[in-house]
């Protein structure tokens, strides 16, 4: 059974249709990153797959580790195991990441039926995991994304993907904004979280990150279709020829 | 409507918890109000001659007075001739009562609205007076409170024993001729509470104050007066909460505080009054004026408000700043939700050299709430060097709620430094989606969004009813986004 498999999925905003019948299936262990230019359906996938209410599916099913994903409420989502890190983190004033990230974990673990972290033994998680994805230790304290720089707005998505440990995390142009040596720890964070169980999908506008997180499947979305699935070759053949080679087939 | 906001108006409409009525027998005055009341309550209280005076000047002067309209908020108009004055639970003895005295069913009561009334349970060094419609029925901790010359009672003991110091500053800071309200105030208040800190002391714990309004048709009309002498501090808190009934109820109240020279006074509220129903039916009248006078150089009063109760609120707790280097802080959390309207706010008055103030306003409205922040900053002309900083910021929850602000800026000295910021805010989908996507429950969600939102004036409450804040937060808003 496929970790994530998604067939014809149709999703409308305001009555404009913007995913056009999407197939993809991500198996355990598995990354696989989606490019696509602007405006071609990258995040409104993500969030459909995120359960974002502004988004209306209008035809097709997904399903996740065999269950029917669209069925869940978003936070049951998020419990089951489905992870985004967002293009743009909201910020959420007043409220310490920490805090934040405790009523997430506690949340997560409840619906598991695991035990509740306490004070002592989350700051202890958190600071290990802190550490592992180099994010400053300054940012635990400080409201969620406020005042946050691009970078570490982004670094901090990847710290809770850590700490919450999905099945599916899905990567919304993580990459962008970064410099390349934020490029760098981020895609190290992702590499290290990487296993058997886990899967990837990791969307992005550059090649450039490809370089960093090898994928195992490559998909070119456009205008709302996967026009083209290959082998991480795929990427440097559109780093080279651009999205044009595909437009055709989109049409 | 989106899917998340349908569901969450369908998790809307808790019902109001303090809403009980307690059934004992009470020594009510008919409704009415004409001197022959006013002598009545006067009698009642044992007012000595110059009170009594004092109380029909303050009427015959509110005779003449037009009731305010300039309030962004509606309602009909109010028949003072329905009203009953005074109202108190019958008991056999004299004030004041230990705490083993109490009427059995006033102590459920309390311990129904959970107010650490028990002397056990005010080992978190709570002292509380407290008053149930018009008289004060229980002050704890009197003693040890004695001992460091600190004066806590109700303000009908205070007229007894203390009547040198409530003659002196009784209408000093908020006069009987103030404003309507606090006028009629003057005429017939029936209690409230009094505190005295004496030069160089450091009040050893916080005090605290319950009001409740029980009977039917009753106003309530409490007087507080707090006076911290030279270098003396005073933290003090007062909740209050009405029972669920039909009618609308007044509550017009006088709070003044004098802060003498290196005095501070810190004034926490939080406001449960009942709000009425979803259709605006019932609920209290909240017409108060509170002032603080920082009478002396380098005073510090501060004002911390949580608003989530009430139809209709009039309230601008102020400082006159009249020391220099004194200083004048008011941080204010309001809520209107379902009809509620609330028109708040605070007024420093700048007159000493170097006078700093502090407003940080949040306010939040869900459901057809409407809420208006209304601030006055003046600088008047010899206050040297003056600073003032604003801050107003609102969240909405709904599409149907309104916020509006009401800034005031008066500036008669060319060397002060004004800074004002304000913002309104819709509640995020995007917000709760982020907390959805991370696991955490909409309602959850919410109330981790709106606390973060007050954060900056739950910091300044006392720890203990910090915590009991964001609880009324998290209960009244329980469900009101849409
Ligand atoms: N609220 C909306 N109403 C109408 N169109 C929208 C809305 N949000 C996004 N879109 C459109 O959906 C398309 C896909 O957007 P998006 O998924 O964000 O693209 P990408 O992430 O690939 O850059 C764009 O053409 C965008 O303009
Ligand atoms: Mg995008």
């Amino acid at each position: 059974m496929a970790l994530l498999e998604i067939r014809n999925l149709r999703a409308k905003i305001q009555g404009v249709e913007i995913l056009k019948g999407i197939d993809l299936a991500i198996e355990r262990g598995e990354t696989h990153a989606i490019m696509g230019p602007n405006g071609s359906g990258k995040s409104t996938l993500a969030k459909v797959l995120a359960g974002d209410p502004s988004y209306e599916v209008v035809d097709g099913e997904v399903l996740y580790q065999g269950r029917n994903l669209l069925d869940l409420a978003p936070e049951d989502r998020a419990r089951e195991g489905v992870f985004l890190g967002f293009q743009y983190p909201v910020e959420i004033p007043g409220v310490s990441n920490t805090y934040f990230l405790k009523a997430a974990l506690n949340a997560i673990r409840k619906y598991r039926g695991e035990k509740e972290l306490d004070a002592m033994e989350f700051l202890q998680l958190i600071k290990e995991r802190a550490k592992s994805v180099k994010l400053d230790e300054a940012l635990l304290r400080r409201p969620v994304n406020e005042g946050f720089s691009g970078g570490e707005k982004k670094r901090n998505e990847i710290f809770q993907l850590a700490v919450l440990e999905p099945y599916l995390a899905i990567l919304d142009e993580t990459d962008s904004g970064l410099d390349i040596d934020a490029l760098h720890s981020v895609a190290e964070g992702v590499n290290s979280l990487r296993n058997e169980e886990r899967g990837f999908l990791v969307i992005t506008h550059y090649q450039r990150l490809l370089n960093y997180i090898i994928p195992d499947k490559v998909h070119v979305l456009l205008n709302g279709r996967i026009v083209k699935s290959g082998g991480k070759e795929l990427a440097e053949e559109l780093e080279e020829s651009g999205y044009a080679l595909f437009e055709d087939a989109a049409a | 409507m989106s899917a998340t906001t349908k569901t969450l108006e369908e998790l809307t409409n808790r019902k109001y918890e303090a809403g009980f009525i307690t059934d004992i027998e009470q020594d009510t005055a008919p409704p009415g109000l004409d001197e022959d009341i006013i002598r009545f309550i006067s009698a009642k209280k044992g007012d000595p001659e110059w009170l009594l005076e004092w109380r029909l000047k303050a009427y015959r002067n509110w005779l003449q007075m037009p009731e305010p309209k300039w309030a962004n908020v509606y309602y009909p108009p109010i028949d003072f001739q329905a009203i009953s004055y005074y109202s108190a639970p019958k008991r056999k003895e004299d004030m004041p009562q230990s705490l083993d005295e109490i009427d059995p069913k006033l102590k459920e009561t309390y311990d129904r609205l959970g107010i650490p009334l028990h002397e056990q349970e005010m080992l978190a060094g709570v002292a509380v007076d407290a008053v149930f419609d018009s008289v004060s029925v229980a002050t704890s901790y009197k003693a040890k409170l004695k001992e460091k010359g600190v004066i806590f009672c109700s303000m009908s003991e205070a007229v007894q024993e203390h009547p040198e110091l409530v003659r002196k500053y009784l209408g000093s800071v908020v006069p009987f001729n103030d404003n309507y309200y606090a006028g009629l105030n003057s005429a017939v208040f029936t209690d409230g509470s009094f505190v005295f800190i004496p030069k160089g002391v450091r009040c050893p714990m916080e005090l605290s104050t319950y009001f409740r309004i029980n009977a039917a048709n009753t106003g309530q009309f409490e007087r507080t007066l707090i006076i911290a002498e030279e270098g003396a501090y005073v933290s003090y808190l007062e909740g209050c909460t009405a029972p669920v009934r039909d009618e609308n109820q007044l509550h017009a109240a006088v709070v003044e505080l004098v802060a003498l020279d290196d005095a501070q006074i810190k004034y926490s509220t939080v406001q449960n009054w009942y709000p009425g129903d979803e259709e605006g039916r019932g609920g209290v009248y909240n017409f108060v004026t509170k002032r603080g006078l920082c009478a002396g150089n380098n005073a510090k009063i501060s004002w911390t408000q949580v608003e989530t109760g009430s139809a209709i609120t009039w309230k601008y707790p102020s400082c006159v700043l009249r020391g220099d280097n004194s200083v004048g802080e008011f941080y204010s959390v309001a809520v209107t939700r379902n009809r509620q309207q609330a028109d708040t706010g605070t007024k420093m008055i700048h007159m000493g050299k170097n006078t700093r103030s502090t407003i940080v306003s949040k306010g939040i409205s869900s459901g057809h709430g409407q809420q208006s922040y209304r601030g006055l900053v003046r600088i008047t002309p010899k206050a040297e060097n003056a600073r003032n900083y604003s801050q107003c910021d609102s969240m909405l929850m709904s599409n149907t709620c309104g916020a509006h602000t009401f800034p005031y800026i008066d500036v008669q000295n060319a060397t002060a430094q004004l800074e004002h910021e304000a913002t309104t805010s819709k509640i995020g989908e995007d917000q709760i989606l982020y907390c959805n996507q991370r696991g955490i429950a909409t309602e959850d969600a919410v109330s981790l969004i709106v606390n973060g939102f007050c954060k900056e004036v739950f910091r300044t409450l006392p720890m203990e009813f910090a915590v009991e804040a964001q609880k009324l937060m998290e209960i009244t808003l329980e469900g009101s986004v849409g």
